[in-house]
């Protein structure tokens, strides 16, 4: 084996996760979760299910997050989910999930594709009514969806009242980080 | 415009992407006799009704799916939005 000294970036493109606070809102650069998107094959939801199930992985319905021991889910779209696990422990995790789904889910790596920022404050709905035409204030607290922040198609998940992740498009991590703070900036 | 999707609740129109008639989901068989004749009216003829006309939405940056909506187009009223795999269905296809 030839010895590589590549250095792992993060999605701002430093060697550590960076961590913004403006006013009572903190923005947190989050490195540390693996993902991968699992995808029920034609007619085989109720394998999917069983499996999920024995596996610990929750399956949310439509628009909803659902937290496990290790595993957490949000809905992507009918039959679609993307489940997050712990990198540390789940780094090549479609590898993990593929021989206890076999043919039933068709299961693709995520982890690299997206990048995630936590978010934290109290009053989290005034900064989101200026970045997307989600409705955050009249949502579910474990409401979980897509939509467009910057013309960038991002996942939202809300974690608590006061705390949620963005995953958008890793390539535009600095473009999306920049609209955070520049909308945060002009709200707190 | 505001799009309730069957799933996710009220949406902005702004996340969908709009296709065109929903007529366009009973593709006919391209191997059958007369073929030419029934794409030729697939791919061109349409109607253009003043009043309800059922459509093809794409919830392109949401949950990436088809909905039929029946959007009024005097007033732009929507009066009805359902998933188009569910049309499909009724309409006897397998998938």
């Amino acid at each position: 084996m030839p010895e590589h000294r590549l250095k792992p970036l993060t999605p701002l493109g430093h060697a550590a996760p960076e961590t913004v606070t403006i006013g009572p809102l903190t923005i947190t650069e989050v490195v540390t979760t693996a993902l991968a998107s699992l995808a029920s094959r034609r007619g085989r939801a109720a394998d999917v299910a069983a499996v999920a199930a024995a596996q610990g992985i929750p399956l949310p319905g439509p628009g909803r997050v659902a937290a496990g021991p290790t595993y957490t889910a949000f809905w992507l779209g009918p039959d679609q989910w993307m489940v997050e696990a712990p990198f540390a422990s789940h780094e090549d995790i479609a590898a993990i999930l593929r021989p206890a789904f076999a043919d039933a889910a068709s299961i693709t790596e995520q982890t690299d594709a997206w990048a995630r920022f936590d978010l934290a404050a109290a009053d989290l709905p005034a900064l989101f009514e200026r970045l997307c035409g989600f409705d955050l204030r009249a949502s579910p607290t474990d409401a979980a969806t897509r939509t467009v922040i910057e013309h960038l198609g991002c996942y939202l998940v809300r974690r608590t009242d006061t705390a949620l992740t963005i995953y958008g498009p890793r390539s535009s991590a600095q473009s999306l980080h920049h609209t955070l703070t520049t909308a945060a900036r002009s709200v707190y | 415009m505001i799009i309730n999707h069957p799933l996710l609740g009220p949406r902005d129109a702004q996340e969908f992407v709009y296709f065109g008639d929903a007529a366009l989901i009973a593709r006919p068989d391209g191997l059958s006799e007369g073929a030419e004749a029934t794409f030729h009216d697939y791919l061109y003829l349409r109607d253009n009704p003043a009043g309800d006309h059922r459509e093809l939405w794409y919830h392109e940056q949401g949950d990436r799916s088809w909905l039929v909506v029946t959007r009024n187009t005097l007033t732009h009223d929507i009066t009805a939005v359902e998933l188009a795999r569910d049309v499909a269905r009724h309409m006897g296809r397998g998938r």
